[in-house]
């Protein structure tokens, strides 16, 4: 049933997409209700965490002002492990020392609270500890939310989804099907916190600034996976994740995920520099990393999706925190035109929220790399051959133990011509090419 | 690495802040049943990054959602029989994290 409309706007979840769309609307003036299952926003939502600035600079220009940041990042390193030993690069540079600084290490758990502090001041309404069961409808057009608390059915003319990657409201609603295992990454991870000055030594920092190493190799025990460590203020943020379905399918050990982390956490590599860490939370969570092809319809009657829920994570980039915001902006934007224009918010209009993500980096990303996930899908070898080749490739070279650095590189190439043939080195150097193109 | 490795979870789960829903879980399996005796795989015991889920001796499969850090994970991995009944805890319960 229609009832009148109580807000111009619903938006349902609190992190980086829904504070943007909400902060978006109650700033051109729009009703706005934003509504968190979380204690306060945040409360319930997980990630690396590294929060590219470009995006929140264009919704919250000064926002450097007052939102609460870890450390700039002036170093990205990126590793691969095996059972003993890392090769990597390392890029470090004071040109990303100057501000304005491009990333941070944030925690979730105080930045969307911040953010959606910015939305109550922009003058939407948030509330919190409220989870939303269902979508109001009325035909096909989403009229309202229904709540899990007394008198919970409200009303609006737009409801934004940005409920995250379990996006339950949108499959209720038949908008889009189950997620799939091959599309979602598990991650694990756990935050562990030393004393600041241990972290400017061990990294060779300083106060503000940080390190991010990125790493692939054997301890995801060939299954397509990655591990990451950032460095915050007080504290360190270890973690991994790999395909959910390779997890199910190609985990012959059935390793578990935390089981998987403490052996990272034992690595030679990484346990120097965590030693003496108090582990002081430990969080799992979704990370969709099934791309272009997995981006369900984003719009219609009445209704948006944004963030997660999306699917917007550009995952060969480890970016996602940037095109929720991004899309939750459009989002919001497309809702503002929509009112300007009084000819409603069906999926005629919504539309131009598409087309908004089509024209930006959003759906641009996802679409270059629309190939990635099926290509490492079907080669394993790139997460369970090539890591220990490479590692073992470096160790070769420089042990200095007498023998002829010619003969060294003919060992070296023997090994990868036994482990992938020569076609099999050319075939997936031409693979991991296309699938960039 | 030769070394046995072994974790326990609730060590870890220990750390976590927790508001529980008393007598309502918010995962539920939906047919005991179709665990004990047509699933094989029980990837859920062993994915669970809570470890909810559990084998008992008699080939049961039980759940407790106490820790569960509500990823989702069981949901999507049971799409040979769909047996879980998945939902959002009530507003304000649940895990509730101090750092995210």
């Amino acid at each position: 049933m229609r009832k009148p409309s109580q807000f111009d706007a619903i938006v349902v979840g609190a992190g980086p997409a829904g504070s943007a769309a909400a902060y978006t609307m109650a700033k051109a003036g729009m009703r706005v209700l934003m509504i968190e299952r979380g204690e306060y926003p945040g409360s319930k939502n997980v990630m690396g965490a590294i929060m590219y600035s470009q995006q929140l600079e264009q919704i919250i220009p000064d926002f450097r002002d007052d939102a609460p940041l870890e450390r700039h990042i002036i170093e990205q390193r990126m590793w691969v492990l095996d059972d003993t030993s890392f090769v990597g690069t390392h890029v470090r540079s004071a040109d990303y020392d100057k501000p304005p600084y491009n990333r941070y290490t944030i925690m979730r758990a105080q930045f969307d609270k911040w953010f959606a502090g910015k939305v109550r001041e922009a003058g939407g309404l948030v509330i919190n500890e409220t989870t939303v069961d269902h979508l109001i409808m009325d035909g096909d057009h989403v009229v309202g939310v229904q709540c899990d608390r007394e008198a919970g059915d409200v009303y609006a003319d737009v409801v934004v989804l940005a409920d995250g990657v379990n996006s339950t409201l949108a499959l209720k609603a038949g908008f889009h099907g189950e997620l799939e295992a091959k599309n979602v990454a598990l991650c694990v991870k756990e935050i562990l916190f030393m004393p600041e000055e241990t972290i400017r030594q061990r990294f060779n920092v300083g106060e503000d600034s940080g390190v991010v190493i990125e790493m692939v190799g054997a301890f995801s025990e060939g299954m397509m996976g990655t591990a990451f460590l950032y460095t915050n203020r007080e504290s360190l943020t270890l973690g991994l994740g790999c395909v959910l379905g390779d997890f199910r399918n190609a985990n012959p050990n059935r390793t578990a995920p935390y089981l998987m982390l403490e052996k990272l956490k034992r690595h030679p590599a990484i346990a120097p520099l965590i030693e003496g860490g108090e582990m002081k939370e430990y969080a799992a969570h979704l990370i969709p990393e099934g791309g272009f092809y997995a981006v369900p319809k984003v719009y219609g009657n009445g209704w948006m999706i944004a963030g997660d829920s999306a699917g917007f994570v550009n995952a060969p980039h480890r970016e996602g925190s940037n095109l929720a915001m991004a899309s939750g902006r459009m989002a919001g934007e497309t809702a503002i035109a929509a009112k300007a224009a009084g000819k409603g918010y069906s999926a005629d209009v919504l539309k131009q929220y598409k087309a908004k993500l089509d024209d930006s980096f959003v759906m641009k990303d996802l679409h270059k790399y629309r190939e990635m996930p099926a290509v490492l899908h079907r080669n394993p070898q790139f997460f369970g051959t090539y890591p220990g080749l490479v590692a073992n490739a470096a160790k070769t070279m420089f042990t200095v133990d007498g023998v002829d650095k010619k003969s060294k590189e003919r060992e070296i190439f023997a090994s990868l011509r036994k482990a992938r043939g020569l076609r099999g080195l050319v075939g997936d150097a031409y693979k991991l090419w296309r699938a960039t193109r | 690495m030769s070394e046995i490795i072994t974790v326990n979870v609730e060590d870890k789960l220990f750390q976590n802040r927790y508001r529980v829903d008393h007598g309502r879980a918010h995962i539920r399996i939906k047919d005991a049943d179709v665990c004990t005796n047509q699933c094989q795989a029980k990837s859920c015991t062993f994915i669970c990054p809570a470890a909810c889920y559990r084998t008992e001796g008699n080939g049961t499969v039980t759940l407790i959602t106490d820790g569960c850090l509500e990823c989702g994970s069981c949901r999507i991995l049971c799409s040979d029989h769909w047996n879980i009944a998945w939902e959002y805890p009530r507003g304000g319960h649940g895990v509730l994290m101090k750092f995210g």
